[in-house]
């Protein structure tokens, strides 16, 4: 090792140092802790005991984990491919030649900057059966909107509908790419005598893909953990806990029923949740995404 | 000058260009319009064809439909901002009609009303609102630490060669992917150990070890400086430090307004964290209060409920309008496009 590398070597680690310390103390350590947590009886107040694979096996016979894995699951399903072709449809119509794109483009982003705690405030009185604004609109149209959070079928749907207020910046990335296809594209699609459909499909959609495939990802991870709107809306999970997600149940664990090993040993399997669906996620669409540049 | 696709095209067809205009966007337009100019065929215009009516009609209604669906989607979305506004400026009692859109008489007291509940006292001249300012310090200090660490790092990562440096920085994006529940509580315990619980510090403290999105979207910028400015200040007899400091951080202006606004809106607008560290009314957050707030008159005083959530959003709303172009445009994309 000459004296310059030794030199940048030197230099460098102390430059990203910071990140350094914060990844052992904040990433690192606690993984491994929680990892250790997991086979773990810990409440805290008394020093961990060790009970082996306990915290995974009694995973199986609790009835709101598998409620609260359900219902997470269900959500993640709807919400994420929703929310993909609802942000990628707004997207392709403010790509258009229209008047006043900037301005819509501020209108549908704006609702994605408010603070979670105010959205489900916001929400928890929008689905209000009785005093909420979605009934009534319902009703004018003649249809009698449900009791939305004393039904337990309807719960999850409202969940699912109240998160398509925030696309805003899964729809700014999907008209970035659009801006980026070159149009030269459409028009040799044109002269092959391919209508709008056959261009959306043979020439939009696989060049946005990889931000489709972006957003997809980044939906499903965000998704699973879940947490402000079903905690504010629903504090006790709603009727027969069909509103209670996976993230709820492990901060109640921790924070409320002071069940650290529990809590972490969900936590894990939480982890894998996301690392299974990402990885199929992966092999059903990454085949089909098309990177222009390489 | 070259032949364009839609100058070959036979006479009476101009599909090609017509569609090809409607989905051009802004910044390819004039040079479409130039290649159309230049080239127009000297002959004088064929007389409508019904095909080409047909094809008007079709356009304007594919053109009406595109506005209806814009216009419609943004009404649908702005409506539980109108409500929010509109349900906070009423009487208790008119909260309860959902059918009279507006108050009859603004109560504009319901705003210092909900900030009273919210935990702001005046005496006097001095105000004293410790969930405001609890947010401010902690948001104030992340904005400090994000910008100051990540810039670090980035300029680490992008201006010294070290064995395991590309690895080292794949682990780091790799680590953006870790979900916040899985070292949520061993955090939790090591804050504990510390006795930082119900402190502001585990809520500022994480901020100043930098964020692998910020270091990246850095890194890239850094990467791109011309060597010869680091030379020049080498030369001048600048440290690594001061080089960092003095050069590379005033040329990082959009950068560094990037990852404030991102962390300004991150914190201001985070609750999980507080959640779990902060428990005594004069440490908590607005986030906070705000949801206290539900659980204690959520139910009686809706419209005092609705301006404390107006209250909560509006310094995001603002800084959304003052920095937009930064949300829409180049700040989104920034990262992925690198």
């Amino acid at each position: 090792m000459t004296r310059h590398t030794r030199r940048q070597l030197r230099l460098g680690l102390l430059f990203i140092s910071p990140w350094i310390v914060g990844f052992v103390t904040f990433g690192l350590y606690p993984i491994a802790m929680a990892l250790y947590y997991s086979f773990n009886d810990y409440d805290v107040l008394r020093d961990p005991v060790w009970v082996g694979t306990l915290n995974y096996r009694d995973m199986f016979t609790d009835d709101v984990f598998w409620k609260a894995l359900w219902n997470t699951l269900v959500y993640a399903v709807f919400s994420v491919p929703l929310g993909l072709v609802l942000s990628l449809l707004v997207a392709v119509l403010l790509n258009r030649e229209i008047v006043g794109r900037s301005v819509f483009r501020t209108l549908f982003y704006i609702p994605a900057i408010v603070p979670l705690v105010a959205v489900g405030m916001v929400w928890l009185w929008m689905f209000n059966g009785d005093l909420g604004l979605v009934n009534y609109l319902l009703g004018l149209v003649g249809i009698e909107g449900p009791q939305w959070f004393a039904d337990a079928s309807w719960t999850k749907p409202m969940l699912v509908l109240s998160s398509m207020w925030q696309i805003g910046g899964s729809m700014v990335l999907c008209l970035a790419a659009l801006q980026d296809v070159p149009r030269s594209l459409y028009e040799s699609a044109d002269l092959d005598g391919a209508g709008p459909a056959a261009q959306f499909w043979n020439v939009t959609v696989p060049m946005v893909s990889p931000v489709l495939y972006f957003n997809l990802i980044i939906g499903i991870i965000g998704a699973i953990q879940e947490f402000v709107k079903p905690f504010v809306m629903l504090p006790d999970g709603g009727p027969d806990r069909s509103g209670y997600l996976f993230a709820v149940y492990i901060y109640e664990s921790a924070f409320r029923y002071n069940n650290m090993g529990y809590a972490c040993a969900m936590a894990v399997v939480l982890f894998f949740m996301i690392v299974v669906l990402t990885w199929m996620a992966n092999r059903m669409v990454s085949s089909r995404v098309y990177y222009a540049a390489e | 000058m070259t032949q364009t696709t839609s100058d070959i095209l036979p006479a009476g067809q101009p599909d090609a260009r017509g569609a090809a205009a409607i989905t051009a966007n802004a910044a390819d337009l004039p040079h479409a319009q130039r290649n159309g100019d230049a080239l127009q065929p000297p002959s004088p215009a064929p007389p409508p064809s019904r095909r080409d009516t047909s094809l008007r009609r079709q356009r304007l209604l594919g053109k009406l439909a595109i506005y209806t669906t814009l216009i419609g989607g943004a009404i649908a979305l702005l409506i539980p901002f109108f409500w929010l506004v509109s349900n906070s400026l009423k009487t208790d009692q008119e909260v309860s009609k959902i059918s009279q859109i507006l108050p009859a008489v603004p109560q504009w007291g319901n705003y210092p009303e909900a900030l009273r509940r919210l935990g702001m006292t005046v005496d006097g001249w001095a105000v004293y609102f410790p969930a405001l300012s609890n947010t401010v310090v902690i948001t104030v200090l992340c904005v400090v630490g994000q910008v100051i660490s990540s810039s670090l790092v980035g300029y680490g990562f992008a201006r010294y060669r070290f064995q395991g440096r590309d690895t080292t920085f794949m682990i780091m994006l790799a680590t953006m992917m870790l979900p916040a529940q899985v070292t949520m509580i061993p955090v939790f315990l090591l804050f504990r150990g510390l006795g930082w619980v119900d402190t502001l510090l585990p809520l500022i403290v994480p901020a100043f070890f930098g964020t692998p999105f910020f270091i990246f979207m850095f890194r890239q910028f850094f990467a791109q400086v011309p060597e010869e400015l680091l030379e020049a200040a080498r030369i001048d007899g600048a440290g690594h430090l001061s080089t960092w400091w003095r050069i590379m951080l005033p040329l990082s202006g959009p950068v560094i307004a990037i990852v404030a606004i991102y962390t300004f809106m991150f914190t201001w607008n985070d609750f999980m964290t507080p959640l779990i560290y902060l428990n005594s009314p004069e440490n908590r957050t607005l986030a906070l209060e705000l949801n206290a707030f539900n659980g204690q008159y959520g139910v009686e005083n809706r419209e005092l409920l609705m301006a404390a959530s107006c209250v909560t959003m509006l310094p995001c709303v603002l800084l959304f309008f003052a920095a937009q172009r930064y949300f829409v445009d180049n700040g989104a994309s920034a990262g992925l496009k690198g």
